[in-house]
């Protein structure tokens, strides 16, 4: 990157002066507008959620208390920030089910995403092998479930996996079990629907990074004198990591958050942090600690990425 | 001594009946679908030689090289090297290897990895492997660039790591495939002659792909033309060049005048042609073309001798006038329209300076040429 930036600035030093600063304008422009995006749908709703963990629960319209603004003048607006405090952070510390949530998230997300990998990899190699006259096809297929709604898809699977379902009656009429499985309401019924919900995020990046590989490197391993297996793990593995390490977060990220999945497949003794935080906005009604718990989910989520950029553009700066 | 070319050949096992071929095409054909990419071919390549497959894309050359790298089974025939048939011998067990035409440096890779890659795979033990890598790094003069990853190096660097990573195991056969393409034309002519010292100092035999008649010209101990999967001559590059076996190969390698005529007198010792349009043309280098027999006469520009009157000594002269002149500075080309309304090129070397009596546009002019200078082709 620091390449491209250094050969282009001496283009632009020739051009004259209105026709340089329009162009930092338009390069400005297009960098700001994606900025005021983030900052209006991402920074100001988060900004929001933050104020209201550090409220406290009221029977009220909003139920939360205080509620801050300039209605008494710029005191009043003081006066309120000064009622907020960390106490629903200290509670979330005190009752051990958030804790358990938040790990019992991690480690579904965490099996469920190496488990989308073990199954999406071979479906992306073969996509990025197949001729080129069909990976159109190919690539529409894996995108197609997307055309019908999520919850729809998600239900379907209760049909399924129930212990009446199509799956128990298959196996049963096959002869192949005697007793009905019990796979709806556990933790194997949650595995199976994140794979299926999120496989498309996996192949995509994958299946990008793998098709842009030049085939003739596999050659040239083999002819090195590497047997075919050996050269996947040489050669193709780590040239597909970055496209392995898209897709796990783009699995992991919304698998730790996910509500629907757990809630419907999973049943009710199922606890995962979106259950837990969906519970406490509209069971209890319980806003303020239910944006502690959603603030906390963000931190566990993006501090490990940041530090994971972090390495990688570190690695890469190596690298060169 | 005469000699077809300007080089006297010491090695030329091609010539022993009783050397022994390394590497055997035996009726080899290759089918993709309904396309016959290779046709019942027949090659022999001897050890140490450095062979070039030159021909246009789609000729069937990169198709041959890659059976014997193993990447393609033959539909039919069978591949020798060195006396064992190589038929269901996968590439990692066969003893060549292969240097691709985008080089397939393995981009994760630093320049010392890639390079020891191959060399680990046969379980080379640590110590040597470093050994054989610094001495392969010496050889292509990138000691500095040892940790340097493939973006990071020059197109003609990354070629130099793709030769010496095909070239550390030592393998019987080096196969290059197009080894010079993606190189500019200054790089490309110095890599040639590094390549042919690389060859004689290894000792290995090359087989090498080009559609770049120049450098198969450069490079290679002997030849093969070939076209829609078939070889059309083998030869050595003087051979190719002095005594093209037919029209496709005389018109495939450099520049040549054709005069379409028929044999009219054949002696022991010479051969008469009368041309198309009723030009004599006399022929003394043993061709057998049987009186009456339709035939081409093919020279070559520089073997014609451009003057503004007709030789005294000339055997063969024809009269016309000049149609086009390109200097070139090493030497001037003419494009001389004779009577009979053919067009013939003529190239002459300009050694001095200074031309006495230069010949330019619409001015008379004769050709000549030398009863040995060409050669008669089937029609």
């Amino acid at each position: 990157m620091t390449d491209i930036a250094a050969t282009a600035a001496p283009s632009t030093e020739t051009a004259t002066l209105p026709a340089k600063l329009a162009t930092g304008f338009v390069n400005r422009l297009v960098i700001i507008v994606p900025y005021l995006w983030l900052l209006f749908f991402f920074l100001v709703p988060f900004i929001i959620v933050f104020k209201i963990s550090l409220s406290q629960t009221a029977i009220s319209m909003p139920p939360y208390t205080p509620v801050i603004g300039f209605k008494d003048g710029v005191s009043g607006f003081f006066a309120g920030v000064r009622e907020l405090n960390f106490d629903n952070y200290t509670w979330l510390t005190q009752d051990a089910l958030y804790f358990n949530a938040y790990v019992t998230s991690l480690v579904i997300a965490g099996i469920s995403t190496i488990l989308t990998l073990i199954v999406g990899y071979p479906i992306a190699y073969g996509m990025a092998r197949a001729p080129a006259t069909i990976r159109p096809t190919l690539l529409m297929l894996v995108i197609l479930p997307f055309w019908t709604s999520f919850l729809i898809r998600v239900y379907a699977w209760i049909g399924i996996l129930k212990p009446e379902g199509l799956l128990n009656q298959v196996l049963l009429a096959t002869g192949l079990i005697s007793q009905p499985l019990v796979i709806l309401n556990t933790y194997t019924a949650i595995f199976i629907g994140i794979v299926y919900s999120y496989l498309p995020f996996m192949v995509l990046p994958l299946y990008s990074s793998l098709e842009k590989m030049d085939y003739s490197l596999i050659e040239a391993a083999q002819d090195l004198g590497c047997p075919p297996a050996g050269a996947f793990w040489k050669i193709t593995f780590p040239l597909s990591l970055p496209g392995v390490v898209a897709g796990c977060l783009l699995v992991f990220i919304p698998a730790v958050g996910e509500f629907v999945i757990p809630d419907l497949l999973g049943g009710s003794q199922t606890l995962m942090i979106g259950k837990t935080l969906w519970n406490e906005f509209f069971s209890n009604r319980d806003w303020p600690v239910s944006s502690a718990v959603a603030v906390i989910l963000l931190l566990v989520l993006t501090i490990p990425i940041m530090f994971f950029q972090q390495a990688q553009a570190k690695a890469q700066e190596q690298s060169k | 001594m005469k000699s077809l070319g300007s080089i006297r050949r010491d090695f030329a096992p091609w010539n022993d009946p009783n050397a022994k071929p390394y590497i055997q095409f035996d009726k080899v054909t290759k089918k993709f679908g309904d396309f016959t990419a290779v046709n019942n071919l027949s090659l022999t390549i001897f050890e140490r030689e450095f062979f070039a497959l030159l021909g246009a894309s789609g000729c069937g050359k990169s198709t041959l090289l890659r059976m014997l790298a193993g990447f393609e089974e033959p539909s039919a025939g069978r591949i020798l090297l060195d006396g064992q048939d190589l038929r269901g011998i996968p590439p990692y067990k066969r003893p060549v290897n292969m240097m691709f035409q985008s080089y397939a440096l393995f981009p994760h890779m630093t320049v010392e990895k890639n390079i020891a890659f191959g060399l680990k795979q046969e379980g080379m033990p640590g110590a040597d492997v470093e050994k054989r890598v610094a001495e392969m790094l010496k050889l292509v003069k990138l000691e500095q660039f040892a940790k340097r990853k493939p973006h990071q190096l020059s197109g003609g660097q990354r070629q130099r790591v793709a030769l010496a990573r095909s070239v550390a195991k030592r393998p019987k056969v080096l196969l290059l495939d197009e080894p010079l393409g993606a190189l500019d034309k200054k790089l490309r002519e110095e890599t040639q002659f590094e390549l042919m010292d690389l060859q004689q100092e290894l000792g290995l035999t090359f087989v090498v792909v080009t559609h770049d008649q120049e450098e198969a010209m450069t490079m290679a101990d002997r030849i093969a033309i070939m076209d829609k999967g078939e070889v059309m001559q083998v030869a050595t590059p003087a051979e190719i060049y002095e005594a093209p076996a037919s029209r496709f190969v005389a018109h495939f390698v450099g520049n040549v005048n054709m005069f379409e005529g028929k044999v009219a007198e054949h002696t022991t010792s010479t051969t008469r042609i009368t041309g198309a349009t009723g030009a004599q043309i006399v022929v003394d280098n043993g061709s057998n073309a049987a009186a009456g027999s339709d035939i081409v006469f093919a020279i070559r520009p520089e073997k014609i001798r451009v003057s503004s009157k007709k030789p005294a000594d000339a055997v063969n002269a024809l009269e016309g006038e000049i149609y086009d002149v390109a200097y070139l500075g090493d030497m001037t080309v003419y494009h001389i329209k004779l009577d009979d309304g053919q067009i013939v090129r003529a190239s002459a070397l300009n050694a001095s300076r200074v031309t006495e009596d230069p010949l330019t546009w619409n001015d008379r002019a004769w050709v000549s040429f030398r009863p040995d200078a060409g050669v008669v082709l089937a029609r």
